[in-house]
């Protein structure tokens, strides 16, 4: 098994390239995830995010490199040997899911994986409460709406319980509401230690949840830096055609010209304008 | 005065097998030339309410409608779905499934086709379609090698073609990366502004419908709990939250420091730009 000191994930120069039209997917990509760090991606469609994630869990084999991921080689396993280490949510649930009904979609991993009944009816039983799904728990996949069948897609995975779990674009076509579930899931993860590999176009979701975030382009990793750092980097952002969230935004051109820290959440920004303030006021009471 | 081109009077459906009203007394007026946003929870008939204006509910999808649809006059239920395409437009969330054919130039001519525009006229048609989307150029391209936001853009193109007075667009940045978001705001914007388009959106992120929309719709299970400009509507920061939706971050923090800090006076901003300079005159700081 792994070495508990180790990196859970290392990719070592992971060049990987089509053999459609010779298509440079990804080129000399270096990647270290330690357990328990929970990571997001971000670049324009086409930077190589996913083709990186699917190296990971080994649907992609590196055409020169390495991939190591809890210990195994993804050169030297399956898909099915590798989901054993690595929990894998597709963008698109159409191409995940397959059962006759939601509870057996929520069964299937778990009792693939050599789960007792006891256990996987527990926790078939916590994903449908975390997930909202109690209405649809007999209804077949394809009946439910698009969004809750993205939130179906995510439940199979987390009901295996894997050490990692790659989430990809978790949050497209999910309103506020439902998102708030998919932010909350990344938390309880956190909390119980699995490590989270998050592809995302939603910068406040990040912001919010990730510790590290890596940015793609042009199917390279071009900064790997903790979520402030990444969104304060107006050059960076610029070059990617990212956008910061509207809080960092504001914050960039408010109280960090002011000597303040750049801000991530709304909370975080009110506290420092608000000291700021009382600070001036302050000020201005010991005047003369 | 102008009438309005988008007339529902008390509009209620109900889908065919189900027990409740997918939209619930729906009376709404859009005037020619508006730019409306529509938000709401999934499930709550955004996309409902988009298909009563073409027909496709309930002539297509069976089901009981109540009320009246018109739509540029038309009293929608007098016309077949594919007469109605002449008037509005939709798009969805999902480009590439509307792509069948081999070049762009061929996607755009399919839906003329269907409508039985003939062939001499076509071309006309597809230039100044793919030129309204800023496609011009990509006439033999396939459209599958295009990016997001340029299937997007085609699929806007194609229901552009019919020279629709309405165009609705639901969900359709969704699947798109941040280039292809801003590459269709920015097209349907000047769609809005230099051709006056008429536009309707069903979208969920506020920030960037703060900066476009002239009017804001909220919809929660079936009906229209609140219609108002951005700024009467964004700034009801407790009221979305009650809903499941949010403000844009900027009235959220606004209406942070008013309630927990006492450090805000004035109107909540609606966009970064006012929010920029409001707090930095909280802060003393001149610019």
């Amino acid at each position: 098994m792994s070495d508990s000191s180790g990196p859970l994930i290392s990719v070592r120069d992971a060049r990987y390239v089509y053999a459609t039209g010779n298509v440079i997917a990804l080129d000399s990509v270096n990647l270290t995830v330690h357990e328990g760090e929970i990571v997001g991606i971000i670049g324009q469609n086409g930077s190589g995010k996913t083709t990186l994630t699917k190296l990971l869990n080994g649907l992609l084999k590196p055409t020169s490199g390495h991939v190591v991921v809890n210990g195994a080689d993804t050169a030297k396993h399956t898909v099915q040997q590798m989901a054993s280490h690595i929990g894998y949510v597709f963008q698109n649930p159409n191409h995940q899911l397959f059962a006759r009904t939601v509870t057996a979609e929520l069964e299937f991993g778990p009792r693939n994986i050599g789960v007792p009944a006891d256990e996987i009816a527990e926790r078939v039983a916590k994903a449908r409460d975390f997930f909202g799904l109690a209405d649809y728990m007999d209804e077949h996949p394809y009946r439910v709406s698009f969004p809750i069948r993205k939130l179906v897609g995510i439940a199979s995975i987390v009901t295996m319980a894997p050490r990692i779990i790659v989430l990809d674009e978790p949050s497209t076509g999910q309103d506020h509401r439902t998102t708030q579930v998919i932010n909350d899931l990344i938390r309880r993860l956190r909390s119980e230690g699995t490590t989270v590999i998050c592809v995302s176009h939603d910068m406040p979701l990040l912001a919010d949840v990730v510790e590290r975030v890596v940015v793609m382009k042009s199917a390279t990793v071009i900064a790997d830096a903790s979520p402030r750092e990444v969104f304060a980097d107006a050059e960076l952002m610029a070059r990617t055609n990212l956008r910061a969230p509207q809080i960092t935004q504001i914050s960039l051109r408010t109280v960090v010209p002011q000597g303040g820290d750049v801000a991530l959440g709304v909370p975080e920004l009110a506290d420092q304008i608000s000291s700021w303030r009382s600070r001036q006021s302050d000020r201005r009471e010991v005047r003369p | 005065m102008t009438d309005p081109i988008v007339v529902l009077d008390e509009v209620s459906y109900v889908y065919q097998g189900a027990d409740e009203a997918a939209i619930e007394n729906i009376s709404l007026r859009v005037m020619p030339g508006e730019y409306v946003a529509i938000l709401g929870l999934n499930g709550a008939g955004k996309t409902t309410l988009g298909l009563t204006l073409n027909g496709v509910v309930p002539t297509m999808l069976g089901g009981e409608l109540q009320g009246s649809v018109h739509v540029a006059g038309l009293n929608v239920a007098d016309y077949a779905v594919r007469e109605m395409a002449k008037v509005v437009g939709i798009v969805f969330d999902n480009p590439e499934f509307q792509m069948s054919q081999q070049t762009v130039a061929e996607e755009v001519a399919l839906g003329l086709e269907n409508a039985g525009v003939p062939f001499e006229d076509m071309k006309v048609a597809i230039d100044r379609a793919l030129g309204m989307v800023g496609l011009s150029g990509f006439e033999d391209r396939s459209p599958l090698r295009l990016s997001g936001g340029q299937q997007q853009r085609l699929a806007i193109a194609s229901v552009l073609a019919m020279r629709p007075q309405v165009l609705i667009m639901d969900e359709p940045t969704s699947n798109l990366d941040p280039i292809g978001k801003s590459e269709v705001f920015a097209m349907a914007g000047h769609l809005n502004r230099d051709e006056g388009m008429t536009i309707i959106v069903m979208e969920h992120e506020v920030e960037v419908m703060a900066e476009f929309a002239d009017r804001i719709i909220v919809m929660d299970h079936g009906r229209i709990v609140m219609n108002g400009s951005p700024r009467e509507v964004l700034t009801r920061v407790d009221e979305l939250e009650a809903l499941g939706l949010r403000a844009p971050a900027s009235a959220e923090l606004a209406s942070l420091l008013e309630k927990d800090h006492g450090a805000w006076t004035g109107p909540l901003p609606i966009t970064t730009e006012e929010a920029v300079e409001s707090v930095n005159r909280a802060l003393g700081v001149t610019t």
